[in-house]
């Protein structure tokens, strides 16, 4: 109250100041050196070869210079079967984590959930969701060679934390007079599920399901590197190569790929609410 | 409508037949589409390597267990290195997208033109991986954790740019029109407007974006572009499971602590 009166009396003054956003002043100050003394930090443990930058300028200037004179030509064949593959696993992967992810998400729900079964799905969203696609992706191509399936298993795998997580704090923010309504009917748990919770979750999950199906392409792009199918082999090998028209070929396809399903998941999402 | 007589009694359905038949024909694709996807990667799958799947999976798991834990040490520094790529890219990030995202908002932007441009750079940001920019910036730039750094930011401009041209158009309007109404610049209306309006979208969605480039930028080393993704690497290479297993309980404890840390100050900025 005290603080405020100052102001106040400050401001007629003409000193006025706006509110400072973090309000503790110790906490204030106590972020302001830490960023400090991190910055310097950095700045002393982070070697950047200065030459090499400057020799690479160049190659750089190439790189943007080849989004004018993109190459879908000398490679098409690769380029096709790499989009195509890419392209199927992202459905097939998002289609198979959003139905494994659905009993999961039931059982990492507090509300509806037993605990054991509540911190076995938590435990596995946790490991789903720490790990990179990619570290993913070489733990499974060890397991079932190389290929697309592997790029399958790890794409269902990572869409199964994210969706289950979601959907799971989803249903625990639902409502719980609902709930109460349809099970004081004499529901089993299934009708339960499917009148009580289902409509007031469902869709959400249609909007989450889209922007996954987005976010699995754009991995589905990147697994290739370790071997689990895709267009990442074939973008790998034109960059080390320095194919740079090739490289930007396939970065403009990707581009176009995702503004399609972004066009695309936005005129679904309106159709669904 | 959905309510019909038949032999004088009224039957209920829930939707009019052309919609049921919508739904139906939907499903329909949907399920073929999945099929042919599928024969798609079964084609492709070699499926005899499929039968010791399971073998190798545990003998996988035995390997690691348990992790070799006198490499910790060596680790520590690769792990600053992560710390400091995810971090100082995402700064970088924000810095870009900052402006940028003045310029995508529909309420703020000077132009048209200017508006598109903003969102093509965004989209183009956006639909690349950090994965993709660090292969390319190894080739252009060299291998080492400045790769990295340049890496995270380009990933981030177009994520922290979306979220941020969303909050500026989300803004409410009336503080806009009481400052312009007061003579203020154009800068000013900006600045005591429409800043402290998105403040705390602007503070989340970078810590947020952090909590997600610590995550991204333990695997820009298998690509040389520095970081913890260097050891594993090599590790991999050498089929030296054990130390692959102390690599990945590392990447675990400093994602969890991001992400407790990330959502604790999301939680207090909202």
């Amino acid at each position: 109250m005290n603080a405020t009166a100052s102001r106040i009396e400050l401001a007629k003054k003409g000193h006025w100041k706006p509110l400072p956003f973090i309000s503790d002043q110790r906490l204030r100050w106590g972020l302001n050196i830490a960023v400090l003394v991190y910055l310097l930090l950095v700045y002393f443990s982070v070697e950047v070869n200065w030459g090499r930058v400057a020799e690479g300028m160049e190659r750089g200037l190439n790189f943007i210079a080849s989004f004018a004179s993109p190459d879908f030509i000398s490679r098409t064949d690769e380029i096709f079967l790499g989009i195509r593959e890419s392209l199927t696993m992202t459905f097939t992967s998002t289609v198979i984590g959003v139905i494994l992810s659905v009993p999961i998400g039931l059982g990492a729900a507090r509300n509806i959930a037993p605990l054991p079964v509540y911190l076995f799905c938590r435990t596995l969203i946790a490991l789903s969701r720490t790990f990179q696609e990619i570290i993913i992706a070489i733990f499974f191509v060890a397991m079932v060679g190389f290929g697309p399936l592997a790029g399958v298993i790890t794409l269902a795998f990572a869409t199964i934390g994210f969706m289950a997580k979601l959907l799971a704090e989803d249903i625990e923010d639902s409502r719980a007079d609902q709930m109460e309504a349809v099970r004081s009917t004499g529901a089993s748990w299934l009708q339960w599920i499917n009148y009580a919770v289902q409509p007031q979750v469902m869709p959400r999950l249609i909007g989450l399901s889209l922007y996954r199906l987005d976010i699995n392409f754009r991995e589905s792009a990147v697994i290739g590197i370790v071997g689990a199918g895709g267009i990442g082999a074939t973008l790998n090998t034109s960059i080390n190569r320095y194919d740079y028209d090739t490289s930007a070929a396939i970065l403009l396809i990707i581009i176009a790929v995702v503004l399609a399903s972004e066009y695309f998941s936005g005129y679904v999402r309106k159709w669904v609410q | 409508m959905p309510l019909t007589t038949a032999d004088n009694q009224y039957r209920w359905q829930r939707r009019e037949r052309k919609q049921q038949l919508a739904i139906w024909a939907g499903w329909f694709v949907g399920i073929l589409l999945f099929l042919i996807c599928w024969k798609v990667i079964s084609d492709n799958t070699i499926w005899e390597f499929l039968e010791d799947a399971g073998v190798q999976g545990l003998s996988l798991v035995n390997r690691m267990i348990p992790p070799d834990w006198s490499i910790t040490g060596s680790l520590m520094g690769p792990l600053w290195d992560t710390l400091n790529i995810a971090t100082v890219g995402t700064a970088l990030g924000v810095a870009i997208a900052f402006p940028l995202a003045f310029l995508a908002a529909r309420n703020t932007s000077p132009h048209p033109l200017m508006r598109g441009l903003a969102l093509t750079v965004i989209v183009s940001s956006r639909s690349i991986n950090a994965l993709i920019w660090a292969m390319l910036l190894v080739t252009i730039v060299g291998p080492g954790v400045f790769a990295g750094i340049i890496a995270i930011a380009l990933r981030s401009i177009g994520f922290i740019g979306k979220l941020l041209y969303e909050a500026i158009e989300e803004i409410n309007s009336e503080p806009v029109e009481a400052i312009t109404a007061s003579g203020a610049a154009n800068t000013q209306v900006l600045a005591w407007s429409v800043w402290p309006q998105i403040l705390p979208a602007f503070v989340g969605t970078a810590v947020y974006r952090w909590d997600i480039n610590i995550r991204e930028s333990t695997v820009l080393g298998l690509v040389g572009a520095g970081g913890i993704g260097l050891q594993m690497n090599a590790a991999i290479n050498n089929l030296a499971w054990g130390q692959v297993a102390t690599v990945f309980v590392l990447i675990f404890a400093t994602v969890v602590v991001s992400e407790w840390l990330s959502a604790r100050i999301r939680r207090s900025v909202s």
